[in-house]
């Protein structure tokens, strides 16, 4: 095995350059080093105005995702043993703007979360006295894959849609308002309806299911869709049928 | 993005070729109303029919629009289990418990198809 691989980084600074450019970078070969602390040898070792987000190191926190060899990944989990001998192509996430390097501009993103209320909306709060609300392990079966979610936004760079149109809600917005639909302790999914119905919502995904295939923590944004796209279907035909029952 | 988005890796192309075989579900469509007319048209009209079905152009494309319409079927039945949740005792019922009854019924009702049209 060789001792060092190489690195083709992505590198853009907005003061110099007008357009993106790839920088070369040879690092050590570890069995135990993923792409991030490739990474992180680069800017510590060889070039310190390298810049990219990250935290954790352990898959958690959602902030190192990048593009690896053209598919959307999670640096803190991919070894650089399996994309020996090389090189590897570290790119910003794709169909977001660029800040600078490595960093994405996640305000889009964040902006489309903020949209489906992902939170626990209560018609009416119960008083503290009245103690927590209580759910059993069932009905947390029905939601808990979808609030596994880290927000590291690899489905959407792994989303044609999402590329081809980018007043896409998008799949892991999407997920966490189902995350929250499903939650026996919710009752906000008539303020999530409005803006997942919307064409820009669940029916401008067509299935392509990249987004469950690219996520880390297993979500399955795709499924997430695919459902509430049943659910709203129902929906509007119970409402078609017998407009005088209340939603 | 380029309109050759799709031709890079192979999962964006599968799922072209699966958003493709729409036309040849069409395309089935369209033979099966020809024949109706054909059959309302009388004997002659739907020997006429017949032959110009046999003939190795519209065999060819019979047979690849079959090829399609397999693969359409096959990769919808595969991705039911992503879009139908059945919980039973609070359980979610695996993939394979949703996707078998669709091979079931495809069995099923090709066996009664040709059972009636081989004069069963």
């Amino acid at each position: 095995m060789a001792a060092t691989i190489n690195l083709e980084v992505t590198r853009y600074s907005p003061e110099s350059d007008t357009e993106p450019r790839t920088q070369e970078y040879e690092v050590p070969l570890r069995k135990e080093w993923v792409v991030l602390d490739a990474l992180n040898y680069v800017k510590n070792e060889l070039d310190g105005s390298l810049s990219f987000r990250w935290s954790c190191r352990m898959g958690v926190c959602g902030s190192c995702g990048m593009m690896v060899n053209g598919e959307p990944t999670l640096t803190c989990a991919a070894f650089l043993t399996s994309y020996s001998p090389g090189p590897i192509r570290v790119e910003p996430l794709r169909y977001f703007p660029v800040v600078r390097d490595l960093v994405i501009d996640m305000s889009d993103f964040l902006e489309k979360l903020q949209k489906v209320n992902p939170w626990v909306v209560r018609e009416e709060e119960k008083p503290l006295s009245e103690g927590e609300y209580l759910q059993t392990p069932e009905q947390l079966d029905t939601f808990k894959q979808f609030s596994m979610c880290i927000n590291c936004m690899l489905c959407y760079s792994a989303c044609p849609v999402y590329g081809l149109d980018e007043s896409f809600i998008g799949p892991a917005a999407i997920a966490l308002a189902q995350r929250y639909n499903l939650d026996s302790r919710d009752e906000g999914e008539s303020q999530r309806l409005e803006v997942l119905s919307q064409h820009e919502g669940i029916w401008d995904c067509t299935f392509v299911g990249e987004c469950t295939k690219v996520c880390p923590k297993k979500v399955d944004p795709a499924g997430a869709i695919q459902q509430y796209k049943i659910t709203a279907t129902k929906d509007y035909f119970k409402s078609l049928l017998m407009p005088w029952g209340s939603k | 993005m380029p309109a050759s988005w799709w031709l890079g890796t192979s999962n964006y192309l599968k799922f072209m070729l699966r958003e493709l075989t729409c036309i040849f579900v069409a395309y089935f469509v369209v033979i099966t109303i020809l024949q109706i007319r054909a059959v309302n048209q009388g004997a002659e009209a739907y020997a006429e029919f017949q032959t110009w079905l046999a003939s190795p152009v519209m065999l060819a494309l019979s047979a690849l629009a079959l090829l399609f319409v397999v693969y359409h079927t096959i990769t919808w039945f595969n991705v039911t289990p992503r879009a139908i949740v059945v919980r039973v005792g609070g359980k979610r019922l695996s993939d394979a418990a949703i996707i078998a009854p669709n091979y079931i019924a495809w069995i099923v009702i090709s066996g009664l198809v040709a059972w009636l049209v081989l004069g069963g």
